[in-house]
């Protein structure tokens, strides 16, 4: 419990994940992209037919993996708790926003963590952004922003989410004819690691998330709000872990897994000013969520179905993202996701002006 | 003594909320939560404030006793 070991704890596990990160790539994820929860959860709504983007379909094992880990984690260690009730449409097009904002990035922050650990300095203009955006958000927090409390729940509410990732499991293995898979060559979604390390590296990630509370977002909400780094080590950690790694692996393969600069980084575009604002979306965005898309998946195996509702929403918004194409790619952002972006913003501050001034009037 | 009831709340509402109470400096303040992350952030920002903090859980929920030292 004591704050030094908290912080040992989390530096730890920011290591460990860094280095399962790039060994995904080694292992057959695209490059940088090691994790990506935006990336992962886009695939994931492609393979159901969601959206039709054949460059992007795939059951994304990880994804899998970091709710089953954090679900068999919070079971061991009897924090496993339904709970609900907070807002969950509200939830849903926060979710939804923060998932245009990533796609517009291309990543969620974890991906950013991992883009720059990877040498790619556009990823620089998208942490501004998500700085920005957080101390947006940390602005309203400090107003007494709040989505209201959440209430006890039966088990089958909040064991639902974590059941759903067993029956998509079986559907990845078992591979029936109406799930979609991206054809070798296609695009990201063609490129994986084998299922088996993919899960058991979400496995992993996902208890270790679960016990060290890891979000990408806290790290840098709670230094504003309350100077506390605990979090921001973690953020930290990966970083380092996983530049380290990249390093190691581009010296010993001699493919590149580090490559400094803006231009033709992978799964990736030039646009400084739309990556920017991007991540102020999805930056904003989860400040009212309460944590990044990760930490959405891990509280939702903790049995959180508000959490859930927000996984549901970034999946909703990676569908109507390809549907309507308004995700970026590596030629750049489309005028329609540079809509979407500015709606995204618009409607985000909305939200948080309606819960924050709505209980002092 | 200043109660702040952030049951139900999850972080950092609890925090921000024992911070806000905390504004009129008091020796003793009760704080409720229902998870164990909000336990966890409350009691280190209110060691960070030069408070000693005692944990009583109850089904769930926990009474976190704040005293000055």
């Amino acid at each position: 419990m004591d704050l030094k070991k908290e912080k040992i704890t989390i530096v730890i596990a920011g290591l460990i994940i860094g280095v399962i990160a790039a060994a995904l790539v080694f292992f057959g994820n695209p490059v940088n992209m090691g994790f990506c929860i935006a990336c992962f959860l886009r695939d994931t709504a492609g393979a159901l037919g969601l959206h039709r983007a054949g460059a992007v379909q795939y059951i994304r094992p990880e994804i899998i993996g970091l709710v089953l880990g954090s679900f068999a984690m919070a079971l061991a260690k009897k924090e496993f708790s339904a709970r609900g009730g907070s807002a969950p449409l509200t939830r849903f097009v926060l979710g939804f926003f923060v998932m245009i904002g990533c796609l517009m990035f291309l990543g969620c922050p974890f991906r950013m963590i991992l883009r720059l650990a990877g040498g790619d300095l556009n990823a620089l203009l998208g942490l501004a952004g998500f700085v920005a955006g957080i101390l947006v958000g940390v602005v309203f927090l400090n107003r007494g922003y709040s989505l209201g409390r959440t209430f006890k729940q039966p088990v089958l509410e909040g064991a639902a989410f974590p059941a759903v990732q067993v029956v998509m499991l079986v559907l990845l293995v078992a591979a029936p004819a109406f799930i979609f898979f991206s054809e070798a060559g296609a695009g990201p979604g063609a490129l994986h690691a084998p299922i088996l390390i993919s899960l058991i590296a979400g496995l992993v990630v996902g208890a270790l998330a679960q016990r060290t509370r890891l979000c990408m977002v806290g790290g840098i909400r709670d230094m504003a709000l309350f100077r506390e780094s605990k979090l921001l080590l973690g953020f930290v950690a990966i970083f380092a872990s996983a530049l380290i790694c990249n390093l190691i692996l581009s010296a010993v393969t001699g493919q590149a897994y580090f490559t400094l600069g803006f231009e033709g980084q992978p799964v990736a575009h030039t646009d400084g000013v739309w990556n920017f604002l991007g991540m102020l979306l999805a930056g904003f965005g989860c400040v009212l969520l309460g944590g990044c898309p990760l930490r959405q998946l891990v509280l939702a195996g903790e049995g959180n179905s508000d959490s859930a509702v927000a996984v549901l929403g970034l999946v909703a918004g990676a569908a109507f993202a390809h549907n309507f194409g308004l995700a970026s790619s590596g030629t750049g952002s489309t005028p329609a996701g540079q809509v979407a972006v500015i709606i995204g913003i618009a409607v985000v501050a909305v939200i948080a002006c309606v819960n924050t001034f709505r209980k002092n009037a | 003594m200043v109660i702040v009831d952030a049951r139900g709340l999850s972080c950092p509402e609890p925090v921000v909320m024992t911070r806000k109470a905390m504004a009129d400096k008091q020796a003793r303040y009760q704080v409720l939560v229902d998870n164990l992350a909000s336990r966890e952030n409350v009691t280190r920002y209110a060691q960070h404030q030069g408070y000693t903090v005692q944990t009583e859980e109850k089904g769930g929920e926990y009474t976190l006793t704040l005293t000055k030292t």
